[in-house]
């Protein structure tokens, strides 16, 4: 028998590239979930899901209700993907789960990244999206503390007991 | 499940050090299992275990941030490497198990 040993998770470096509600809090639930271990994080933000990051769609953030098998009315009964593309649908239906996860004290995504950046977390956006977004560093929280390459951010991945996740 | 002596009481605990009849908890405990992981209270530190215990059914660091009492980033301050966990455990509440 071999003695298991397990490393501690002493790091986790995140990458979240799509913008819908569950993507992205997905990403920021992990991140703050580490800083309250005590363990650092960082957080890479590219391509759609620089929106979690931009003032503008931040708090804004939607759920795909057409194409997702797993999407349900409330009470339990199946969601028809037609239903999905109706005007106002998505909305709607992206409203009520904000709502349902301010009621278990999930806060927005712009006192998010103040939760998990007061503990120590790092908030970076990628530069290859934000060029093809065509957007500036002004337009982004002011909590991203750098605009960097996929590259640049696996070198601030290493280390004993370092992760590197992809939402 | 274990026994510690804190403040020359002797306890149970559960494995991760948390006691488990929180009634039994006092601020000399607290200093104590404090002085573990390496923090000596303040009046501030002890104006959060109040707040903690009082809010053991829903507590978050969210709320804790909410408290008036210290910000977020006030509390990682306090109580530096896990400020709800760590705070829980010296307040002599079970181990919290929120993700936020």
């Amino acid at each position: 028998m071999t003695e298991k040993k397990d490393t501690k998770v002493k790091k986790v470096a995140i990458i979240c590239a799509k913008g819908t509600i569950e993507d992205v809090y997905a990403a920021l639930v992990m991140a703050n979930g580490a800083v309250m271990e005590g363990m650092e994080a960082k957080l890479f933000f590219t391509f759609f899901g620089l929106d979690a990051i931009t003032k503008k769609y931040m708090n804004k953030l939607h759920t795909g209700t057409v194409g997702n098998p797993a999407m349900r009315m409330p009470g339990g009964l199946p969601f028809p993907t037609l239903l999905g593309v109706l005007p106002g649908v998505e909305a709607g239906v992206s409203a009520m789960m904000r709502g349902q996860m301010e009621k278990l004290d999930i806060p927005r995504v712009d006192e998010f990244l103040d939760m998990i950046t007061a503990g120590g977390g790092e908030i970076f956006a990628c530069k290859l999206a934000v060029d093809m977004f065509k957007l500036k560093k002004e337009d982004l929280s002011d909590h991203v503390i750098d605009i960097i390459t996929i590259g640049d951010f696996y070198n601030m991945a290493g280390g004993d007991g370092s992760q590197i996740i992809f939402t | 499940m274990a026994q510690k002596t804190y403040a020359g009481k002797s306890l149970e605990v559960t494995d991760d050090g948390y006691l488990v009849d929180p009634s039994k908890w006092n601020e000399e405990i607290a200093k104590e299992m404090a002085k573990e992981e390496g923090i000596e209270l303040t009046d501030k530190h002890f104006a959060v275990l109040k707040f903690i215990r009082e809010n053991e059914a829903s507590l978050t660091i969210r709320k804790v941030g909410n408290s008036g009492i210290v910000d977020i980033k006030g509390f990682y301050a306090l109580f530096p490497g896990g400020p709800l966990k760590i705070s829980s455990k010296i307040a002599g509440i079970r181990k919290p198990t929120s993700c936020v």
